[in-house]
């Protein structure tokens, strides 16, 4: 090739190179544009007070009713009962994996906790209405399996591969001395581990409970299997709820592009959107600040 | 409390601790293979669906999911091949850059259903690609982007520093020491996180239910713009919206899923350690 045509093609290739390099940020851009394109003429025509504080969801009765409150609390629920779960489970997995476990088993279980997070929501969702449900029926004796339990329990094994992970990360990222100066001066392996070890990988840990209900509030499939979609503002854990994000995708197959049902789930969109942009958000900079 | 009894309960605990997230894996899978694999024959896997899917195959659904990870990898791999190459290689640790690597967290951590809403909105719509294979496939393809950016960057910071400088010292052109002298080995990281990404949207329901997926549709699609049925749309339709199905149909689809999605991942496990381990340098 002629120096000057391969010079072309050089600056064409670092061109797409750069191009391609503020990709994420204009994709982060286009979702949002495009949900608020969809979704604004819902807030113009309700207010948005009206719809993130309103009590009824009635996208289809005359005339509709699109407050998301009960949407909320029911997300609220299902995420708050998943994190409980999962936040104690996954930092002492976490800590047992980075600390304590001998190589050979530190690594089977990595793959095992990589091979959790892998698992199609759909598919946890088929087991959790198929096996928990039924049996969270018979336990606490109730109408239906399908309950906000039942969709925590299932989400917290959702939410885990994640908090395990970054959380473990954060743990190793722990400087050796730390260690090795708690040792020496008499202290055990556990004392070491729980005192010093993850009191330092404090902020790491907290990035990954984020991430982990970040993951959580956005779950969409297995949620919608599991909780029984009932759009009403739950009393107990043991009664059906319906959650943001699968009001979102049972309903949309439903609605008239342009509607206001169809604005109303864009408008739920935006909301989720404005959620997991801060919580990944804060979860950033907590990871930032623990790495420096 | 001794120090010493304290370890032993603090460590049993952990360990429970542990085991209580890996077994999940393991009783899935149990449950699945031992209700699934009855279900599993020619018919099923080469089939057409038959009588409103209570018999007959999963062919289109197989089919389906193939089509559209393999659409989004072939959109995703090279953009976030060259988005990684941007990052590493051109982009001093600038506010740009810092913006960047956060829009990549938000990216990662963008609901499914959202990425749906987004698919919607902009190809079904705006582009007027109507619900097809095309609009499924970029959807999906947007969303495994992290993916491939993240295991690509892994991999490109892993080649050392003297591999460019001996290049450029050279006289290599700056996209010659990428191409020939960085990229070839960071193919194994690539290759990876393409792997990572081509499972992530087998598995994915909610960014094709209102891009592409086809409730019912019993024979192959014929372009990119045609509906198609795909593998985790199906089992969910037919464990929740039609009754009537049999149960070990239900497990067999469940099984062809998650053998699928876990093979791949396996896959990149795999290639990933042989890759760290192989490196000496």
């Amino acid at each position: 090739m002629k120096p000057n045509l391969r010079r072309l093609k050089e600056k064409v290739i670092e061109k797409a190179i750069s191009l391609s390099g503020v990709i994420s940020i204009v994709f982060v851009l286009l979702i949002f544009l495009f949900l608020l394109r969809e979704g604004l003429a819902l807030f113009r025509k309700e207010g948005v007070f009206a719809f993130l504080f309103g009590k009824n969801w009635y996208p289809i009765s005359e005339p509709p009713q699109f407050g998301i409150l009960p949407l909320v609390l029911g997300s609220l629920l299902v995420t708050g009962g998943a994190a409980l779960i999962s936040v104690p489970i996954g930092i002492a997995a976490a800590l047992f994996i980075a600390e304590i476990a001998p190589p050979r088993l530190r690594e089977i279980m990595k793959v095992g906790i990589e091979l959790l997070a892998a698992i199609p929501s759909v598919v946890i969702g088929f087991i959790g209405m198929i096996t928990l449900g039924p049996w969270l029926k018979n336990l606490f004796g109730i109408p239906t399996g399908l309950t906000a339990l039942t969709g925590s329990v299932t989400l917290a094994f959702m939410a885990m591969p994640t908090i395990v992970s970054i959380a473990e990360d954060a743990i190793t990222a722990v400087p050796r001395q730390y260690r090795e100066a708690a040792i020496a001066m008499g202290a055990t392996k556990w004392q070491t581990t729980w005192r010093i070890v993850a009191r330092a990988a404090r902020p790491g840990m907290l990035a990954a409970v984020m991430l982990g209900i970040g993951r959580v509030i956005g779950e969409t499939m297995a949620v919608m299997m599991v909780t029984g979609n009932a759009a009403r503002i739950p009393r107990s854990i043991l009664e059906p709820v319906r959650t943001l994000t699968a009001t979102v995708a049972a309903e949309m197959g439903e609605t008239v592009q342009g509607g206001s049902h169809y604005a109303a789930l864009f408008a739920i969109g935006i909301v989720l959107f404005v959620i997991t942009f801060i919580i990944n958000g804060v979860a950033d900079y907590a990871l930032h600040r623990s790495q420096h | 409390m001794n120090p010493r009894t304290a370890q032993k309960i603090a460590f049993t605990l952990l360990f429970g601790a542990t085991a209580l997230v890996v077994l999940p894996v393991l009783v899935i899978l149990g449950i699945i293979v031992a209700k699934g694999v009855s279900a599993i024959s020619g018919e099923f896997l080469f089939s057409m669906p038959r009588a409103g899917m209570t018999a007959g195959g999963i062919l289109p659904a197989i089919l389906g999911t193939l089509y559209l990870v393999g659409g989004a990898v072939l959109f995703a791999v090279p953009l976030g091949v060259l988005a990684a190459v941007y990052l590493v290689e051109y982009a001093r640790d600038t506010r740009l850059s810092r913006l960047i690597k956060l829009a990549i967290v938000n990216l990662a951590g963008v609901p499914s259903v959202v990425y749906g809403l987004f698919g919607l909105g902009i190809f079904v719509t705006f582009f007027g690609f109507g619900a097809s294979i095309l609009a499924g496939s970029l959807t999906l393809g947007i969303m495994i982007l992290p993916v491939i950016i993240t295991s690509t960057r892994e991999a490109l910071e892993s080649v050392p520093r003297s591999f460019r400088v001996v290049s450029l010292s050279l006289g290599a052109s700056r996209w010659q020491t990428i191409r020939h002298s960085v990229l070839p080995h960071a193919l194994p990281g690539i290759l990876t996180g393409t792997i990572l990404g081509l499972g992530r949207a087998a598995g994915e329901t909610a960014p094709i239910l209102f891009t592409v997926a086809a409730f019912y549709l019993p024979r192959l699609p014929q372009s990119v713009f045609d509906q198609t049925m795909a593998l985790p749309y199906h089992l969910y339709v037919i464990s929740t919206q039609v009754p009537g199905i049999a149960e070990n149909t239900r497990y067999g689809t469940a099984l062809v899923l998650l053998a699928l999605v876990l093979l791949l991942n396996l896959a990149a496990i795999v290639l990933r350690s042989r890759f760290r381990r192989k490196k000496k340098w």
